[in-house]
């Protein structure tokens, strides 16, 4: 099982936060502000696993993460996941969002968050990876977009905060 | 904050607005406002308001913004159940994805036991897209509601198969979690996830799987000794570092859990440590770090073919990463012995100095004294060494860690009384540079030795080289900057201290040099006296008034020194930290009782203060001071007793001292010392720890070399010193024996201890919930809740026999009941026997590439519980019996209760369902039975072209059917006719009826109360271009002939321009065949069938066949319902069942462009007309 996903910045400012069991708030932003610290005093070139223990219960979690540009995703997992294999979901969600927004930047996040969770929806569901074929996820994402633009005439750009 | 609170307001505004889009804007704005951390809970109403628009745009909005901050505790979702039910059901398959994608984030209990009906049907949706998302959500389900594990899993177990690997995925995703928490009871899916790992190419899947028996192999030594070979084949062949990883990992779980049995698999043992070099020396951390994770694990039961990678290891630890050298560490730990462990530890020490980050040094400490001190000390031969490196330890600066040294040092100087001596020449010389660590700061952890040192100087003061020169170390000023319990301890021992050298200045005579030391004792004591802690204050008073009272003695020349050291007599056992829980209670002391009754309230408030004050009056006296007079020396050496059994390491140690009058130390102890001491007592600071590593060397080669003189000279031994003597008897098998013996004063225990370690299962894991046992057949009683309003739907679907049921008397009924149930116990008992000898059997085939007999099984497992009734049974009565049973057993769980109806109509619903999945399973069953034979096999491997067992009802230009007959496994004499409507026009399709006319050998099985003439409503509407199936059940009187059934579908089509009432005739068209079930059979049960030669025989012959013999099965199989029992080149045998128990066996022979069938049934009729059919199957080849 998954048990979170973070995206934050290289400031630790939430970019994407998605837990796949409950905590309140603050809680959350905790748990982000310490994975932050965590992750940020490691160099690029050591390995990109962490076992975070106290974050999100017990020792059977670790954290897997990966660092791209400005911004880092991490995955809190338990140990039903093979490592390895969650890496590679990792480069497969940012590839998908790549593809998405042609050439993802943070600022894609940051005024497309809710695409960012419907790209995200189609990879892992309430904790399980759901897919992992891009071009499936990605096939899947643009006949929700061509049913969106069906449904509206001009794309709904939401620009909270 | 003030800009967001300004934003929230300016939300609140417009989530007040009608317009949907701003709303679903606004709310939108709040799940960006929730992740950066603001509760918007209070908006929940507006976010469901969201969820129910009517456009997927804004549907979806309002699902994230509900997955995102809905939980259980929140009240309005229940609200949600029907909005979520009617997206479920929506046409749309982005709208119910939605929905689903939503609901696993918030599913609660209640909705997951109302919803779980309708997640089970999506289940089989058409579009993958729904049915994976579908599968994946029912493990959510599950944990809420563990209730529906047993009706849904058959399902799920069948979605294994899936075509879309998607979905397949999906399922082994969702049985591997369920398993990963209970996996005894999905044991009996190993051979199917055998089938797929061998099958699959899918990394993930793979992965997956590979997991999943990795939780499985400790159940089930079996199953792993025959996924070596496949896993062992996919380590050589995989080129995907995941996939090898946890194939690696697998295969040490396995051999983990063979190691007790199989001793020779060292092959794989070394396939695995090689595979994980290789890992360890690449580039990639990530891999380096997984490979050390794996490492450790073969560790535990291999440690020797680790340890031949030791370099590598130790290589590990200069890593930059801290994570891989603290797994390198982890490593370590593990691979020490006798003979490494110097070496080891000298290098550890090494990184101590070079450590920076104090993080990452207090792990190495801990670790090193983790690495000495694991198993009783089982690896150190040399103590002196331990302690030093305590020592070398204690210069560190600004570790936590100091009272772990200080609790190594105690433990040691207890437990190992020949290094007493050294070790307490060790603390005096730390106490004597106690400034130097004390001085450096006071919160450093690292001050914890002294009291360490302290005690160990005190309580062993016999040992002590100069008493004075360390008890003036300890009445030092600065001692006074030290944190209260060490000063404590200090006090403490300044007295023993005082009472040794009392002692020894008595006996040589020299009242002097008594007199002076007391004179030291009475100057510095009162800087303790002034101590701000509580403990050190009494302690130092006490002590002063004693050593006052002493000094008076010394004027008089009264000799005091054995009454003083008669305070401290006795000698302290190491108590087992176990040991206090152990004591069992005695009987009749009740812990949980009041010993008085508690006083109320009232009465302790008006008592209070009366009573403390009476306490005050009477101890006052006794506080005084009173002269020291030989009694009240008495009564103070009680309460040294009594203070030191409060002593805080008393406590810790020894919570009931056994005072025993300590005896000198044993002689044989000291000589050991002595050899090994002479150099480093010489010098005169703090012998570093490398000296020993060269000391033990040399003394090994001694060792060594003496153990050679020993065998020649025997007698010489006993001359050569007492050196060996206690060496001796420790003599490891690796020939280094310790040059002290750990005196294992074995940590006490209470008599009658009792045996503990009982499992303490947290009762409230919410995974415990779903251990169920999944192989039991469901009971009646287990289905999935259904909606009211659906109950009206289903109660006017068709329905089996249940008024010929009711009309039946009840009299007799209620004799057979007993019986009935009595056999169905059997049944199900011998079903489940079944079943465990069909993994038994599937285990105990050995080559594991899965040989023909192998797979027969596994894929007829899922099928397993419906079969197998006794044979000889006669078919008529046994279908009046099954009738009885369900109504016997219907009545029996509702006899006074109204629902009996509602009740009644669920199970209808539920057996449909199982129907349906019969129905679907069985063309995958029998493309299985087919495909396996290709395994080993000639060379034909053409594909098999896709075929639907679905045939062609009838079609106009509104709608389309067709349909499906299959016999129905629950009942005899019954058939599921699977009738799927496609609606081609553009109008909605709604009120179909379906009315069949009955004959005398075939009848539908109608709602209760509903005649003959009248026609069966179909259970729902079809919008244009939609498809659905309904299913009805007919009850067929003989079977041996074929026969069709008229019948007709009216409907009403809805368009715009308006309704037109259509009718479209049919013809149902049971054969022969659609009354077999493909059932399995073992092929020396089909000999044996053979051989009892009550079957009639028939046989046909068809020319011109060009298609491969291969394909010519799976026709046979997939159209006919048989499967196959053997195949021996061209020539197969096959079995099947009808639904009333026939056997029919079958021999095909292929020849150059011809076939021949030859079959054998209990009824000719029957097989003739089935020969005919299969004939007319074939001829289309």
């Amino acid at each position: 099982m998954i048990q979170a996903i973070l995206v934050f910045n290289n400031h630790g400012k939430p970019r994407l936060v998605r837990f796949y069991q409950r905590f309140p708030e603050e809680i959350q932003q905790q748990i982000v502000r310490e994975t932050f610290h965590l992750v940020l005093k490691r160099d690029d070139n050591i390995c990109n696993f962490l076992e975070g223990g106290s974050l999100i219960g017990g020792s059977d979690y670790k954290l897997i993460y990966r660092h791209y540009a400005t911004l880092y995703f991490v995955f809190c997992v338990d140990s039903s996941e093979s490592e390895l294999g969650i890496l590679d979901l990792i480069q497969v969600f940012v590839e998908t969002l790549d593809k998405c927004f042609e050439n993802v930047c943070e600022l894609d996040l940051i005024f497309h968050m809710d695409k960012v969770h419907y790209i995200l929806q189609e990879v892992v569901m309430g904790g399980m990876v759901l897919e992992t074929n891009m071009n499936e996820i990605v096939a899947q994402i643009e006949a929700q977009n061509r049913l969106e633009k069906s449904e509206v005439n001009r794309v709904l750009l939401c620009r909270p905060g | 904050a003030k800009y967001i609170s300004q934003c929230i307001d300016e939300i609140k505004q417009e989530l007040k607005q009608d317009n949907i889009a701003v709303k679903a804007n606004a709310v939108c704005k709040l799940t960006y406002l929730q992740m950066l951390g603001y509760d918007i809970s209070w908006a929940a109403f507006n976010i469901i308001e969201v969820m129910s628009a009517s456009k997927f745009t804004f549907k979806r909005i309002g699902y994230l913004a509900a997955s995102q901050s809905f939980h259980e505790g929140t009240d309005v979702i229940m609200l949600t159940t029907n909005q979520i039910r009617k997206d479920l059901s929506s046409p749309s398959q982005y709208d119910t994805g939605v929905a689903l994608t939503g609901l696993s984030c918030f599913v609660t209990p209640d909705l997951a036991r109302d919803l779980a009906n309708d997640i089970m049907t999506l289940m089989s949706h058409t579009k993958p897209y729904i049915r994976k998302k579908a599968v994946l959500i029912m493990y959510k389900v599950f944990l809420k509601y563990p209730e529906s594990l047993r009706p849904a899993f058959p399902r799920l177990k069948e979605k294994l198969e899936d075509p879309d690997p998607g979905v397949q995925s999906a399922a082994v995703n969702v049985i591997c979690e369920l398993a990963r928490r209970n996996p005894k009871n999905y044991l009996s899916l190993a051979p199917l996830f055998f089938k797929l790992m061998t099958s699959s190419t899918n990394n993930w899947v793979l992965i997956k799987i590979i997991k999943l028996f990795g939780a499985l192999t400790p159940l089930e030594p079996r199953l792993g000794k025959k996924l070596i070979e496949p896993l062992t084949n996919l380590i050589h062949s995989t080129s995907a570092m995941s996939l090898l990883y946890e194939c690696v990992n697998t295969v040490i779980a396995v051999l983990i859990s063979l190691s007790s049995g199989m001793p020779n698999h060292s092959a794989s043992i070394q396939l695995c440590v090689q595979k994980l070099r290789i890992l360890i020396e690449d580039s990639d951390q990530n891999l380096k770090y997984l490979g050390l994770l794996a490492m450790s694990k073969i560790l535990k039961t291999h440690p020797k073919s680790v340890q031949s990678h030791k370099d590598l290891i130790l290589q590990c630890l200069d890593d930059k990463d801290e994570s891989i050298r603290l797994r390198a560490l982890d490593l370590l730990y593990g691979m020490v012995s006798k003979k490494n462990l110097m070496e080891i530890v000298k290098k550890l020490m090494t990184h101590v100095d070079k450590a920076e980050g104090t993080t990452y040094r207090d792990e190495l400490l801990t670790k090193i004294i983790d690495i000495c001190s694991q198993s009783n000390y089982q690896y150190i031969t040399n103590f002196e060494w331990y302690i030093s490196i305590l020592v070398e330890l204690t210069r560190l600066e600004g570790t936590r860690h100091g009272h772990l040294i200080a609790a190594q040092m105690l433990d040691v100087a207890i437990r190992v009384k020949a290094i007493r001596k050294f070790a307490v020449s060790q603390m005096s010389a730390l106490l004597d540079s106690a400034h130097l660590l004390a001085s450096s700061t006071q919160r450093n952890g690292i001050c914890e030795v002294l009291y360490a040192a302290a005690w160990i100087c005190g309580e062993f003061s016999e040992h002590l080289q100069e008493p004075h020169h360390t008890l003036e170390a300890m009445l030092r000023p600065k001692v006074t900057t030290l944190p209260g319990h060490i000063q404590a301890v200090y006090v403490q021992n300044v007295v023993k201290l005082y009472a040794n050298i009392l002692q020894q200045k008595e006996q040589a005579g020299e009242a002097e040099g008594a007199q002076a030391v007391t004179q030291l004792m009475v100057d510095r004591l009162p800087q303790f006296v002034q101590s701000a802690d509580l403990e050190v204050q009494e302690r130092a008073s006490c002590i002063l008034q004693l050593v006052k009272h002493i000094q008076k003695l010394q004027a008089k020349d009264v000799p005091v020194a054995e009454e003083v050291s008669a305070l401290f007599a006795g000698e302290l056992n190491p108590v087992a930290p176990k040991a206090q829980k152990k004591v069992p209670v005695p009987e009749g002391l009740d812990l949980d009782a009041w010993i008085n009754e508690p006083l109320s309230d009232s009465e302790s408030e008006d008592e209070r203060p009366r009573a403390v004050f009476h306490e005050e009056e009477q101890r006052r006296p006794k506080h005084r001071p009173s002269e020291a007079d030989e009694e009240e020396l008495a009564r103070r050496r009680e309460a040294r007793k009594q203070e030191q059994a409060n002593n805080p390491f008393y406590i810790k140690s020894s919570p009931s001292p056994q005072k025993r009058y300590q005896d000198t130390p044993g002689v044989e102890h000291i000589p050991v010392v002595q050899i090994d001491l002479s150099v480093p007592l010489k010098v005169p600071g703090l012998p570093m720890s490398d000296q020993y590593v060269r000391l033990e060397e040399e003394r090994r080669h001694r060792q060594k070399l003496e153990k050679d003189k020993r065998r020649k000279k025997r007698k010489e031994k006993e001359k050569k010193g007492k050196r060996r003597h206690s060496s001796l008897p420790t003599e490891s098998d690796e020939d280094i024996a310790p040059a002290q013996q750990v005196d294992i004063v074995t940590e006490e225990m209470p008599e009658n201890a009792l045996p503990s370690d009982e499992d303490d299962k947290d009762p409230n894991d919410p995974y415990r919930a779903l251990d169920i046992d999944l192989d039991k057949p469901l009971a009646d009683s287990e289905k999935l809740p259904v909606q009211k309003h659906r109950n009206a739907e289903t109660s006017k679907s068709p329905e089996k026999d249940v008024p010929v049921v009711e009309k039946k008397s009840k009299k007799p009924k209620k004799k057979e009941k007993k019986h009935k149930e009595k056999e169905r116990d059997k049944e199900k008992k011998r079903e489940k026997e079944k079943k465990a000898e069909d993994l038994d059997f599937w285990l105990s085939t050995t080559p594991p590439p899965a040989p023909v007999p192998a797979p027969a099984p596994s894929t007829e497992e899922l099928s397993v519980n419906a079969i197998t009734t006794p044979k000889d049974e006669c078919e008529d009565a046994k279908t009046e019996a099954r009738d009885e049973e369900g109504n016997a057993e219907g009545q029996d769980q509702d006899k006074k209760s109204p629902k009996h109806k509602k009740k009644k109509h669920k199970k209808e619903k539920e057996e449909r369902t199982k129907g349906k999945k019969k129905s679907k399973k069985q063309p995958l069953g029998s493309e299985e039975a087919a495909g396996e034979p290709v395994q080993n096999g000639a060379a034909e491997e053409e594909p098999l072209p896709p075929e639907s067992s679905y045939s062609l009802l009838a079609e106009n230009s509104y709608v389309k059917m067709t349909c499906d007959i299959r016999g129905s496994l629950q009942e005899d004499s019954q058939v599921t006719v699977a009738i799927v409507l496609e609606n081609r026009s553009s109008s909605i399709l709604k009120g179909m009826e379906l009315s069949v006319l009955d004959s005398l050998n075939a009848r539908m099985a109608r709602p209760q109360g509903s005649s003959v003439h009248d026609g069966v409503p179909v259970p729902f509407q079809l919008p244009p271009g939609v498809s659905n199936e309904a299913q009805y059940v007919f009850t067929i009187q003989s079977i041996v002939m074929a026969q069709k059934l008229k019948g007709t579908l009216s409907f009403i089509a809805k368009n715009d321009e308006g309704a037109t009432h259509e009718k479209l005739d049919f013809r149902l068209h049971f054969s022969c065949s659609s009354y077999l079930t493909t059932t399995p059979c073992y092929s020396d049960a089909f000999a044996k069938l053979l051989e009892s030669g009550d079957l009639s025989m028939s046989s046909v012959k068809v020319d011109g066949i060009r298609m491969s013999f291969q394909n010519l099965l799976a026709k046979i199989c997939f159209h006919h319902h048989f499967s196959v029992v053997e195949r021996v080149d061209s020539c197969a045998s096959m079995y099947s069942r009808s639904i009333q128990g026939h056997h029919i066996c079958l021999l095909v022979k292929k020849g150059e462009n011809s076939v021949s069938v030859d079959g054998k049934c209990s009824d000719s009729t029957l097989l003739s007309n089935l020969l005919e059919e299969m004939k007319a199957t074939l001829a289309k080849c």
